[in-house]
């Protein structure tokens, strides 16, 4: 096997730290787990779903930095384009499909949902929720487009094209009958239950059968 | 001044094989030489070995230099050394002219030890298989049981590929860079052109063209013309020649008249006076005849259930000879597998070429990989 050199074990626990959805993706995932990353920087999150649920995993990234920041993690990375849908992977290859703050940054969101579905048994979908109440006060207060830690981009150079709410994509999911398995919603580590479009900072939705 | 990432002064080195090898066409090569250069030295383990696989032109010098004033270092001279992104510091680096060559290893116009004659139209045809058989004893030869690494581009890559499907438990990385599961029907017909163009050169005679003193200069050249165009892309050539001018103005003839003209004449000349005719038959045929997934009724998910090695899959964008596509079809055969591989889509201007350039985000992936390898 290929090794993987001792600082990319400690930039995965500290990328874990930094994003709180890797600990509540991992409480999703089966040790062992075949995983598919779409979108996965520099592979930090397949890391860590390897170094405490030794999962198999690949990544699926179309920038070149990222792609050679994985290489770097000895991470597998396949360098490819999302929007191209994912024809290169078998129906019901993966164990899970996941697309972590991803996408709200991708145009054929539909398309990469439901791909999602074809090539994992499971899938995990994560966003920033821009129904955050944080958000809501800097449009309705300030006027001005919002940016938080989970929006950190201006209007003018963010790459997120697709931002919605949780409200919005739960009728995404019932307009296309694509079933949910499960949601959870967190604000800085916790799991908001009370009002989780206005207090909730990142959605995370499972699909899929479970179990 | 000396180069520090160089190799420095490199000697080719002979191995000569008396055990016969059988062929993949039934014929067998009763006995053979194999040349070779090695870089970097060889750990106690013998866990640190990487062989380095040629193209269609390619030799046994990847590296180095023969003398403090050659001025043709090897063809990846900008990928190996000390420092490099196979890094001889770490690697013990083979680069090997495969058989049916004409830079040492034994070829058509070496001599027959049945006949005392030159092989030539005798030699028999060589495939992908059988470059993989020979290294293999190269490999024995040098006590190389098993692999850190192949790497190779091109036709390179292929073997790269079949090595993992021979000898899975020789080889524990693979390095496919530019290179395809096989030849598409369009990439053939270029083989095929090139190789009429030698065939019916009046001066080829059948292949023995070696007792009548001549060598079928022109159809080597065409051949060569052809090639270049191909491993080329059209906004390379555009950017390197584009409608520039042999002469200040034009001269309504069929002379060199425009600079594009020039560079592939100069390419084909230097090529013909070097070259080996029957060596470029049968490098073309090799490339012909690789298909893994043959005998698996076109199945390359299949043809690779064998494999365990781990793989680094590299394709560049204008390559259109060797597309991204081709590439994907080994990584997707890889992934059906479950094998480790990273796959890099790199954008490059300069076409089938790019593999032999020395990209910086290029050489950055290969490093990197090569770095994870133990």
């Amino acid at each position: 096997m290929t090794h993987v050199p001792a600082q990319a074990h400690a930039h995965f626990s500290e990328a874990a730290a930094e994003r709180r959805d890797f600990t509540a993706i991992a409480q999703w995932i089966t040790p062992g787990a075949k995983v598919l990353d779409l979108g996965c920087g520099d592979g930090a999150l397949l890391g860590y779903l390897r170094d405490t649920l030794n999962v198999r995993g690949y990544g699926v990234e179309k920038d070149d930095a990222n792609v050679l920041a994985c290489v770097k993690n000895g991470i597998n990375v396949i360098q490819m384009n999302l929007e191209e849908g994912l024809s290169g992977f078998e129906a019901d290859s993966f164990d899970v499909v996941i697309l972590s703050q991803t996408l709200q940054a991708v145009y054929q969101t539909e398309r990469i949902v439901l791909e999602m579905l074809r090539v994992g048994k499971e899938a995990i979908v994560t966003f920033p929720n821009f129904g955050y109440w944080k958000h809501r006060l800097q449009l309705f207060s300030g006027g001005r487009m919002p940016v938080s830690r989970t929006l950190p981009h201006q209007w003018y150079n963010t790459p997120n094209v697709h931002l919605c709410t949780i409200a919005d994509f739960d009728a995404f999911c019932r307009e296309r009958n694509i079933p949910v398995s499960e949601r959870l919603v967190i604000t800085e580590g916790k799991t908001i239950h009370l009002f989780p479009n206005l207090l909730g900072n990142l959605a995370m939705y499972r699909f899929g059968q479970v179990g | 001044m000396t180069d520090i990432s160089s190799v420095g002064i490199v000697t080719p080195q002979t191995a000569h094989f008396s055990e016969p090898l059988a062929l993949k066409s039934g014929a067998v090569l009763p006995a053979y030489d194999l040349v070779y250069e090695t870089y970097g030295a060889l750990n106690a383990d013998k866990s640190n070995a990487v062989l380095v696989c040629h193209a269609l032109s390619g030799t046994h010098h990847v590296a180095g230099k023969y003398s403090e004033d050659d001025k043709h270092p090897g063809w990846w001279d900008n990928m190996i050394g000390p420092g490099k992104p196979l890094d001889t510091n770490r690697f013990f680096v083979i680069g090997v002219n495969n058989l049916g060559g004409c830079h040492g290893s034994t070829g058509p116009a070496s001599i027959n030890p049945a006949t005392g004659k030159r092989w030539g139209s005798a030699f028999p045809v060589v495939t992908v298989e059988d470059w993989v058989q020979a290294q293999a004893r190269l490999a024995d030869h040098l006590g190389v049981k098993s692999f850190a690494a192949v790497v190779g581009g091109s036709l390179g890559g292929m073997q790269a590929l079949q090595w993992t499907l021979t000898f899975p438990d020789r080889i524990r990385n693979a390095l496919v860079i530019a290179s395809a599961p096989n030849l598409t029907a369009q990439n053939m017909a270029f083989n095929e052109v090139a190789r009429q163009a030698i065939i019916t050169d009046p001066e080829f005679h059948g292949g023995d063209f070696y007792g009548h003193g001549v060598v079928p200069r022109r159809g080597l050249r065409i051949a060569r013309m052809l090639g270049h165009i191909t491993y080329l892309s059209d906004d390379a050539m555009g950017a390197k020649f584009g409608r520039k001018l042999k002469h200040d103005e034009v001269q309504y003839s069929f002379d060199v008249e425009f600079e594009m003209e020039s560079y592939l004449r100069y390419q084909g000349d230097k090529f013909a006076g070097e070259f080996d005719a029957n060596t470029y038959l049968r490098m073309t045929r090799a490339l012909d005849y690789f298909d893994p997934a043959a005998e698996y009724g076109g199945d390359l998910s299949s043809a690779l259930s064998n494999a365990t090695a781990d793989f680094l899959v590299v394709s560049f964008t204008s390559d259109w000879r060797f597309s991204t596509a081709r590439s994907r079809e080994i990584v997707k055969a890889l992934l059906d597998n479950e094998l480790s591989v990273t796959y890099a889509e790199l954008t490059a201007a300069h076409g089938h070429d790019a593999f032999l350039m020395p990209d910086q985000h290029y050489h950055d992936i290969v490093r990197a990989y090569m770095e994870n390898v133990e």
